[in-house]
């Protein structure tokens, strides 16, 4: 698709999204909306001093949306920290998207009620655990698959590398998921990579697909046929989703000591929500009825979500303690024993 | 029924006990299959069990647990091998920011019941990375377990224990006392992994060792006999958790104590000891205690790891000086 949203054939790729209905895409739209909705919030959020942090989407809202609506409720997803599209995909509860931002909760969400683990801040470490994890559905017979969301720059990472070498070696379905945003932090991807990083995968003897990230129906279609693949014992993908990162890595970050207003103004015009309603305005389907409705369920989640994000209590002091173990832990039983002692005697 | 084996043997029939009871342990290491591990621990386990449940993975410690990891979320019990003790730092991300935390990082909601097999310790005459021990990395982080065994009959159960674990465990194998060989029964229940044990009791000196130093402790206990000193030797089994109970205990009783490990002394488990014990037994010390530990130093030349590692006279050397008596630093001066 181009940026004024006119389909671009491909033999390869058409026939994999062909049963897409218009009330599909429709919902897609809404997804996209919705999503950086959510997002324009929670960057109000934490200038508000509500949010101790947060890691703007804007601009990967394609990549995201187009990917994780491909999978099932068996599959499982292993990401970063930004991928809070793919945590709303997945079905994570609106205010679990911030516990862990609002500091009040070291987790999120439970994993095995979205297929989802909670993110891994560490760079490239999730692609590892996606891998066992599929790793562990092969054993077990199964066809799900595991997807691991990470960006351009974990490429460089020991984790990301050994993930690749594993799964190849034991032709596991897991689908490689890289969010190619041009930017970690303030490095440019291309002291990253001097090639295309989907140009590495094959290497590893792993297939993989370089697919415009802002283009939403090429990343289903990617996604697809990924996931196919991986389904039918064909073993992993590399996607390399080519997208740009349009705000900050955090609300912390200040990207003007580093980008060049051109270029952000040059992938400003390749917005993936502005190229996906042009294409449904040419196909006739986004009225603006449509759109009202669509800008008004996305200001009604932004309230539930505000609203949620503003009812999470702090915790008690002595839940510091829980779950370090799951099993009983002389040492910290005593320790927490003695905090509640200290805390009889000089807390408020 | 028991049968004599090698500590070796006896943590090999504890994996294979593991493999047979619990269809959700596999193994994964570099060599383990055909090879049966460079130390045979895995001997025959890949041919009974399947290249599925003890695999040979590629040449990559962080690959190895980060897999492991994703396995854990899947319902499996993967058990580790590290090859080495030195070969252990590329996975320490790994094990430190993901294996440990994960269990805290998802409120309780995803276990990470793995196993972290780890020959440890010098005395075998090796090379650089292959006489390390590095407990202490890991006793410093919350979330893991830290054991180690001394006797065969210890390194079957313990294992075993380990592996039913639903907290991730390292579990440290004492290298230089793989072929020490004593009775191991399937069936007997001894003490939980978490209790340190009275080896042998006495009334003078609190003696507390681990892994491949008990042997060492032992030796100690009979030759200050000799001397008219009575030692009451503690094998710690557990790391983290210490039990300090069975240690207090028995300083309440002797009044002294000297911590012996491998380990490099700064930071390591033996200040620990001696400073909980401290805290706690004030009042009932009669001296201050000692530490008998490796140097400050990397892990030195196999020609000079005899002076590196605690042997029966340095120990003996810092008994003499919880006693009173004449020792080494008599008359030293900084």
């Amino acid at each position: 698709m181009t940026p004024q949203g006119v389909r671009v054939r491909d033999d390869t790729f058409d026939p994999l999204i062909a049963d897409v209905s218009p009330e599909q895409l429709l919902q897609l739209h809404e997804d996209l909306v919705v999503v950086r909705r959510i997002d324009t919030e929670a960057t109000a959020l934490q200038r508000q001093g509500e949010l101790g942090l947060w890691p703007p989407l804007l601009g990967q809202e394609a990549a995201q949306v187009g990917s994780a609506r491909q999978l099932r409720s068996d599959d499982f997803v292993f990401s970063s920290y930004r991928e809070n599209a793919v945590a709303y995909c997945r079905g994570v509860q609106l205010e679990d998207l911030v516990r862990v931002w609002r500091g009040t909760a070291s987790s999120g969400w439970n994993p095995f009620d979205v297929g989802m683990a909670t993110p891994a801040v560490i760079i490239g470490a999730q692609t590892l655990h996606a891998t066992g994890y599929a790793l562990g559905c092969k054993k077990d017979g199964v066809d799900s698959v595991a997807v691991a969301y990470f960006g351009d720059g974990a490429t460089s990472q020991g984790d990301v590398n050994e993930a690749m070498v594993f799964a190849a070696s034991f032709q596991v379905p897991v689908i490689f998921f890289c969010q190619n945003n041009q930017w970690a932090i303030s490095e440019p991807v291309g002291l990253q990579a001097r090639r295309p990083i989907a140009d590495r995968a094959p290497g590893f003897g792993i297939p993989s697909i370089r697919v415009d990230g802002n283009d939403l129906l090429a990343v289903m279609a990617a996604t697809r046929s990924a996931i196919e693949r991986a389904r039918t014992g064909g073993g992993p993908t590399f996607i390399e989703a080519v997208t740009y990162r349009m705000g900050p890595h955090t609300t912390s970050d200040d990207p003007s000591r580093y980008t060049d207003p051109a270029v952000q103004a040059e992938w400003a015009a390749k917005d993936p929500i502005l190229r996906f309603e042009a294409y449904l305005e040419g196909l006739g389907f986004l009225t603006e009825e449509r759109r009202a409705a669509v800008a008004a369920t996305a200001d009604d989640v932004a309230r539930r979500f505000r609203a949620g994000c503003l009812g999470l209590e702090n915790p008690e002091p002595l839940t510091v303690f829980d779950h370090v173990y799951a099993t009983p832990n002389s040492w910290l039983d005593r320790q927490k024993s003695q905090y509640a002692s200290y805390l009889e005697m000089y807390g408020e | 029924m028991s049968e004599k084996l090698t500590l070796a043997k006896a943590i090999g029939s504890g994996l294979r006990r593991a493999l047979e009871d619990d269809p959700s342990v596999v193994l994964l290491g570099e060599d383990i299959g055909k090879l049966g591990g460079v130390f045979r621990v895995t001997d025959g386990l890949q041919q009974r069990f399947g290249a599925d449940r003890v695999m040979d993975t590629p040449l990559a410690e962080a690959g190895i647990l980060g897999t492991a990891v994703g396995l854990a979320f899947r319902g499996y019990r993967p058990v580790c091998e590290i090859q080495f003790d030195g070969f252990i730092y590329p996975a320490f991300d790994q094990i430190v920011a993901q294996v440990a935390k994960l269990h805290y990082r998802t409120g309780g909601a995803v276990r990470m019941p793995i196993t972290i097999r780890v020959p440890y310790g010098g005395g075998i005459g090796a090379v650089e990375h292959h006489s390390e021990s590095p407990e202490a990395y890991f006793t410093h982080t919350s979330g893991l377990r830290v054991v180690t065994c001394s006797t065969p009959q210890d390194a079957h159960s313990m294992i075993r224990e380990a592996i039913a674990c639903d907290d991730p465990v390292l579990f440290f194998e004492p290298k230089r006392r793989y072929w020490t060989a004593g009775e191991v029964d399937e069936e007997f229940v001894g003490l939980p992994m978490e209790r340190a044990r009275v080896v042998v009791e006495g009334s003078d000196v609190t003696l507390v060792a681990y892994g491949p130093l008990v042997a060492t402790a032992l030796d100690v206990a009979a030759a200050a006999a000799e001397d008219g000193v009575s030692i009451e030797v503690i094998d710690l089994r557990s790391l983290s958790p210490v039990d300090f109970g069975t240690v207090e205990e028995s300083v309440r009783k002797t009044g002294r104590l000297v911590v012996a490990h491998e380990a490099q002394q700064f930071g390591g488990l033996g200040a620990e000891i001696a400073a909980t014990v401290t805290e706690r037994c004030f009042v009932y010390l009669e001296a201050a205690p000692a530490r008998v530990t490796g140097f400050d130093v990397p892990y030195p030349p196999a020609k000079l790891e005899e002076h590196f590692l605690p042997d029966l006279d340095r120990i003996l050397d810092a008994v003499d000086r919880v006693m009173g008596r004449e020792n080494s630093l008599t008359g030293w001066r900084a």
